[in-house]
């Protein structure tokens, strides 16, 4: 293995880790601050994939086509708060499982219904195609770096909104003791939309990112859901903290394995621990920190 | 007890009849309702939300499949294996997630049902993520075999009532009281002395070789071995039939199964989108039907 080879994955490790931070935010925020389970979450990365698909073929530039696929997956995701997800708050978490489980088989569905069965390609603008030359034998696609930065750039933003914002203190409040800041005064009903819409756009960040690399169709968003559930545990549900760690490993672990695991195992056995090497790692976490690595004990 | 009634009278005299389509909607009801019971087990009497078990049920599946690739198809031997390994990956699957619960057991339990999801799609000379064609099909005595609807309607009803009987004893008995007690009142029955996880573990482990016998069946009546089995869809629609049924009831989640199945045969032929009005009947049931099928029947749900 070269080391060329070696740095290029540890960069789709890194970037890997980065989108998957993206998803774990909104999967960790919703249940900190709103006890919810959201399993739809994965439905918005998908939402916002295709709308990136519909925004580019209907508008000319790129940066609008985002702006615009994004304002949508605003409006799509405050809808669906004020119509379905704010009633399951109070409901138990079979309950929410089983709705929100409802709301991503009817989402997935509708996009098929809307946009047919064909996966959609997302063409990407020239000027951020090609590969970036480092050295003479290292290159690396540009795209790549730049879904990288935009993920950091959006984990500053968010940390900047949480951290040095009113809203965003309400929100740690929120994620901390639940019935306080409702006492406090704080208006609850407009912060839960808040936090369900900011973790809609985040999902769906990570789906216009991923849209010109996957192709783009139904049930997309479902395998990085469940990696980014796998993220939240590892991590423990509620930290923030925990989930960037817990992203980053994930996203290394994953494309690294995918490197070793054939070549020392054989490709059937090889190829088989490395899809599950993630919920190996997490089964080998809960084992020994049930709460995951930076949670508090649960109750 | 009267709506029982009818309802078994009618799974029993239906294959009767020369009408393939409603043996094999039978068969899919018992299938489905093998699963809907072994899952409420955990999710209404230990009282963790499991949405991982499809992954026993695949295991009934791939067992059924691989045998019979191997040339093994006698029921008496293929009802053992499924069995034996459901109860070992059972026992494992549940001795690390009951130590956890809440959130962590329904993303656990969904965890290793995908490790299990990979490791059939990347089973490549079985077909890898297609599956394939279950190769012969698994046989009783004197040449009846499950090829045949009628035969595998019989045994999945017959394993069905097996799989009530066996969970009305369970939960009947000491050891159903203490489950029941650890999941309304944990601390109290670790004041009086009784640890409650070996408990749930042994149900745990019983509710996966349940799950597992309905996997057999499933690979029988699909006459296809796939991933798609142990998908998380699959998980989520046996949770679905259990909680439509009424959860923490042994009966509700046949009729749950039974009205899933009923409105996936109705709903496919009007739309090809059965999935999209899945969705919405599962919203509507959490949002507007609080008690279940069972609610409907019963006065209590109980």
């Amino acid at each position: 293995m070269s080391l060329g080879l070696f740095i290029e994955q540890v960069f789709n490790g890194l970037q890997l880790g980065m989108i998957l931070f993206l998803m774990a935010v909104g999967v960790t925020l919703t249940f900190g601050v709103m006890n919810l389970i959201n399993l739809a979450h994965g439905s918005m990365l998908m939402l916002g994939a295709f709308l990136i698909a519909f925004a580019t073929s209907s508008v000319k530039s790129f940066g609008l086509a985002i702006l615009l696929a994004m304002a949508l997956v605003f409006a799509l995701s405050w809808t669906i708060e004020k119509v379905l997800v704010k009633y399951l708050y109070s409901k138990s978490h079979l309950d929410q499982v089983l709705a929100t489980f409802g709301l991503s088989l009817f989402l997935n569905d509708a996009v098929i219904m809307i946009w047919g069965r064909e996966p959609l390609f997302v063409n990407l603008p020239t000027w951020l195609e090609g590969p970036v030359q480092f050295t003479a034998e290292f290159s690396y696609p540009l795209y790549r770096l730049v879904i990288t930065a935009v993920a950091i750039f959006a984990g500053i933003v968010l940390w900047f909104l949480l951290t040095k914002t009113r809203l965003g203190m309400q929100i740690r409040a929120g994620a901390e003791k639940r019935e306080m800041i409702g006492a406090l005064g704080v208006n609850i009903n407009f912060l839960f939309t808040a936090v369900f819409a900011m973790s809609a756009i985040l999902a769906a960040l990570a789906g216009i990112m991923l849209g010109p690399m996957l192709s783009v169709q139904s049930g997309m968003g479902e395998p990085l859901l469940i990696l980014s559930l796998a993220v939240v545990v590892i991590g423990g549900i509620g930290s923030l903290k925990g989930a960037l760690y817990a992203a980053i490993l994930v996203g290394l672990v994953d494309t690294l394995g995918r490197m070793v695991w054939p070549n020392l195992l054989g490709a059937i056995v090889g190829n088989i621990v490395s899809n599950a090497a993630i919920y190996i790692l997490m089964a080998f976490v809960i084992a020994i920190r049930p709460a995951g690595l930076f949670g508090r004990r649960m109750g | 007890m009267w709506t029982f009634g009818a309802i078994f009278l009618l799974a029993i005299l239906i294959p009767l009849f020369d009408h393939v389509y409603y043996t094999k909607l039978v068969t899919r009801i018992s299938v489905f309702a093998i699963a809907a019971v072994s899952l409420d087990l955990v999710v209404g009497f230990v009282g963790r939300v499991s949405l991982g078990h499809a992954a026993f049920f695949g295991i009934g599946v791939y067992s059924a499949g691989i045998l019979a690739n191997l040339g093994i198809t006698q029921i008496w031997i293929v009802m053992p294996v499924a069995i034996t390994l459901a109860a070992v990956i059972g026992c494992f699957i549940g001795a690390i997630s009951l130590r956890t619960s809440g959130l962590y057991f329904i993303f656990i339990t969904l965890a290793f049902s995908q490790m299990l999801f990979f490791t059939a799609q990347g089973l490549r000379m079985y077909g890898g993520d297609d599956g394939f064609t279950l190769p012969a099909a698994t046989k009783w005595f004197w040449g009846f075999d499950l090829s045949q609807p009628r035969v595998l309607a019989y045994t999945m009803i017959a394993a069905l009532i097996g799989v009530v009987y066996i969970a009305q004893r369970v939960m009947g008995s000491n050891f159903g009281k203490v489950i029941l007690a650890s999941r309304d009142n944990p601390r109290k029955v670790n004041s009086m002395g009784l640890m409650p996880y070996p408990y749930q573990l042994t149900l745990f482990t019983i509710s996966a070789c349940m799950c597992a016998v309905g996997g057999v069946g499933y690979a029988n009546l699909n006459e296809y071995v796939s991933p798609a089995s142990i998908s998380w869809i699959q998980s989520g629609e046996f949770l679905f039939m259990v909680i439509l049924g009424s959860a923490g009831t042994i009966l509700g989640p046949i009729l749950g199964a039974a009205a899933f199945v009923c409105m996936e045969q109705v709903f496919s032929t009007w739309t090809e989108y059965w999935m999209f009005c899945l969705g919405i009947i599962l919203m509507l049931r959490v949002l507007f039907l609080k008690r279940g099928l069972m609610g409907l029947i019963t006065k209590n749900g109980q």
